[in-house]
């Protein structure tokens, strides 16, 4: 194992290495280049043995990932904001296809107005794509979920597409010590993709994409939702699996800080966990009885799992770093219905901040906090706060 | 030189078959004929349009070999990630085909199509033309002649039809240096099966056009589509030639073309044209000649 | 006659026995197209000369070459026209439908 002082790109690129995709389809977008520059690199040098594929978009990016993976060879690409809307309509192509795509998504704000920072419009809007969406805190997360996608993704109970989250430049440009795992070690614990039954071969001749009328369509979308919810079980066998092999652990859907006595919890996803955990301990040390929720998938939902930790909360915070407009933050939404659906009432706030890379400081986090112990104090307050901003509504 | 391929030695096997398209589509044929040259150990990538639509209606598939819809746009895209995943792979004497139209040619999936050429990916790539959106409904696309009449692009008083000429997709695609492109009909079978054969054996990227009369979209007796399709070479608003070595070759010059008149009469979407337009097609198709005739290899 | 045949298939019984992705496994024909037909081919043998050229333009591929004579799959043939329009010696004719139909 080797310890590098490196970018969150980087390590992303350093975790794809590891896990010997078969073909890259590359297309540049700010702030994902370094990843598939490194790529190159890596192609370059001999050290990833990988066919690298010069895209002339994302649309063929993912495009040219689906065909790559429909012969059963394994598959990467990277995008951001423009970029994954523009390749928007192959997501749920691959995800109906059941293919075992790993995607690195640098979350960035969409046009318009143009904004190359990072916010998390971009990957809100796919969603509902049928895509694995995974959130990382740190250099660290971001390699090793790059070796755990592909392992989640490729069990023949999941075969799901797969995107990880890395929050634009914040995460994907700065840089922090990062343990790089052996190949013999990744090797042992990601073995070769295996041809999977959906996926094309000589041996047993197979049409793919097909066609599903009114009389058949319903049942094939049952399917994929009830098997991506079944997912949930893999999610949490790869994250134990993981933590055994290399020593890091992650708690699989979230993970839970500070929340078995807390009055007041705050969720966030995101390299935003990080800040928020030194509020937690300075919150802590002054007697506040506050937690944190690291919300890592949003796909699939961990309804139950949050419903456990909220289960005595007095008020709950969301941390949207994007809002769907003419309503509110998205993982607010959908927080909420996970709160009402297991018959909990506490008051909920929605924190929308960081858009178009705005600055979320722990003063801002601080904020929070205090809105949200007033709120469960009694006090009334907005629900919908946006934070860190210049002028007066 | 290559034995030519003729009815009498072509494989009696389908490898698409049972399919539901038009009866009379002259793009199921050149596909039919296609397979049985490429055989059992292609890949057919084929984006949204007719012949996907009326192969892969779960749960009655007609390819017997391995086949994927594309998305509309990625033809060129899928098919060269394919043939990638497959040399990864380490599966070797496949071939990693295309069969698109000419909207998902030459309009929706001209980008992909681009960078698989510029990237020199292991795919013949054919162009099925029937020179409309057929299976939406016979919508105008990038590869509709002047004067058609289609749903988008109706001829009435003001306006004759399509008022664009046919994107010159042979020419485009030969402009990237591809390794090798052909231009072919349904009504030149033989040449048509030779061209196929050829892209076999090619280092990189081919490109065949094939002109296919649609008779649901072209207005015509779905018996007539192999005639009306040699009859469009005939007289000269299609033409048989092929880019190789970076030279172009007039495969087929005739010594005199067959009249326009006879060939766009025979066309529902044609009945509205008048002489002045069908002049029109002519010197059009004259201007196009020359140039052929003048700067092209015999 | 050596066309491909159609498969037999069983609905699957559970939303979990439906295939993986959008995948069925190709060669799989599962339905007919005779009920398209207003007319159908017949072949004269006599004055068939065995040239193969209905075999070669048939969009559908329905005309089988392997025995000694040519015949055609009516389980696929369209009744498009195209063999008896390209026959040469004018060995096909296209006779209506009805007349087969008891």
């Amino acid at each position: 194992m080797a310890r590098k002082f490196i970018s969150g790109n980087d390590a992303v690129a350093e975790g794809v290495r590891l896990a010997r995709p078969h073909v890259i389809s590359a297309y540049p977008i700010t702030p994902q280049t370094i990843v598939v520059e490194r790529l190159s690199d890596f192609c370059e040098d001999g050290s990833l043995k990988a066919i690298y594929m010069h895209v002339e978009s994302e649309h063929s990016a993912l495009a040219a990932a689906m065909g790559v993976s429909s012969v059963g060879a394994r598959a990467f690409t990277a995008t951001s904001s423009q970029g994954l809307l523009y390749m928007a309509e192959n997501l749920p192509y691959a995800s109906g296809a059941r293919m075992p795509i790993v995607m690195m998504n640098a979350n960035r704000a969409l046009a318009t107005p143009w904004n190359i920072y990072g916010d998390q419009m971009d990957s809100m809007f796919l969603l509902n794509a049928g895509w694995i969406q995974v959130y990382v805190e740190d250099a660290q997360e971001a390699l090793d979920m790059m070796i755990q996608s592909y392992k989640i993704a490729e069990d023949p109970r999941v075969m799901t597409p797969f995107m990880v989250n890395l929050d634009g430049f914040v995460l994907t440009h700065t840089y922090e010590v990062v343990d790089v795992p052996e190949q013999e070690l990744v090797d042992a614990y990601l073995p070769p993709l295996k041809l999977a039954e959906n996926m094309m071969s000589l041996e047993a001749p197979k049409s793919l994409c097909i066609t599903a009328g009114n009389n058949f369509n319903m049942e094939f979308k049952i399917k994929q939702n009830e098997e991506m919810n079944a997912s949930t079980a893999i999610i949490a066998e790869v994250d134990a699996s993981f933590a055994e092999v290399f020593g890091r652990k992650y708690h699989g859907l979230l993970e839970a800080i500070a929340c078995d006595d807390a009055e007041v919890i705050l969720i966030t996803t995101g390299s935003v966990t990080g800040t928020s955990r030194m509020i937690i301990e300075e919150y802590r040390n002054k007697g506040h009885k506050v937690g944190l929720i690291k919300l890592r998938y949003l796909r699939p939902f961990p309804t139950e799992a949050l419903a456990k930790v909220l289960k005595d909360a007095k008020a709950v915070g969301v941390v949207d770093k994007n809002i769907s407009f003419g309503y509110e933050g998205t993982i607010f939404t959908n927080v909420n219905s996970a709160i009402l659906q297991s018959g909990l009432t506490p008051k909920v706030h929605n924190f929308i901040c960081g858009l178009g890379g705005r600055d979320v400081t722990k003063e801002n986090i601080r904020e929070m906090f205090d809105a949200l112990l007033s709120s469960a104090a009694g006090d009334s307050c907005e629900k919908i706060h946006y934070m860190n901003v210049r002028c007066a509504l | 030189m290559m034995p030519k391929i003729t009815a009498k030695n072509l494989t009696n096997d389908e490898l698409f078959y049972g399919h539901k398209a038009c009866g009379g589509c002259g793009e199921s044929l050149a596909v039919r004929l296609a397979m049985k040259i490429l055989g059992e150990r292609t890949f057919a990538s084929l984006p949204a349009g007719c012949m996907s639509a009326v192969s892969f209606i779960y749960p009655n598939m007609a390819f017997k070999t391995n086949a994927i819809i594309t998305p509309f746009a990625s033809t060129g895209a899928v098919a060269a990630g394919v043939a990638a995943g497959l040399k990864a792979l380490g599966i070797e004497n496949t071939y990693s085909v295309g069969f698109a139209g000419d909207g998902g040619t030459a309009d929706i999936g001209l980008q992909a199509l681009s960078g698989a050429i510029d990237r020199g990916d292991q795919i013949i790539y054919f162009c099925n033309d029937n020179e409309a959106y057929m299976n939406t409904g016979i919508q105008k696309s990038g590869l509709t002649p002047y004067g058609t009449r289609t749903t988008t692009s109706p001829a009435g008083e003001n306006l004759p039809g399509s008022v664009t000429t046919k994107k010159n997709m042979f020419e485009i695609v030969a402009a990237h240096d591809i390794a090798y492109a052909a231009t072919a009909s349904v009504g030149y079978l033989e040449d048509y099966m030779m061209k196929v054969e050829k892209a076999k054996s090619v280092k990189g990227t081919s490109y065949i056009h094939i002109l296919a009369p649609c008779p649901t979209g072209w207005g015509t007796p779905s018996e007539i589509t192999i005639s009306l399709a040699k009859e469009a070479v005939d007289c000269g608003l299609w033409y048989l030639a092929e880019y190789e070595n970076g030279e172009f070759k007039l495969n087929k010059d005739p010594k005199a073309f067959t009249p326009v008149a006879d060939y766009v009469k025979k066309q529902g979407r044609f009945k509205h044209l008048t002489e002045t337009d069908i002049e029109h097609l002519e010197t059009q198709r004259d201007k196009k000649w020359l140039k052929m005739r003048r700067d092209w290899n015999k | 006659m050596n066309k491909p045949k159609m498969k037999s298939f069983t609905e699957p019984k559970t939303v979990t026995d439906y295939p993986l992705g959008a995948t069925c496994p190709s060669d799989h024909i599962t339905s007919i197209n005779a009920g398209w037909r207003t007319y159908r081919p017949v072949i004269d043998q006599e004055k068939c000369v065995l040239c193969m050229r209905c075999f070669l333009v048939c969009p559908d591929g329905v005309i089988d070459k392997s025995s000694d004579r040519l015949e055609i799959d009516y389980d696929f043939c369209k009744g498009c026209g195209v063999c008896a329009y390209e026959c040469k010696p004018k060995a096909i004719k296209m006779v209506k439908e009805a007349e087969f139909n008891g």
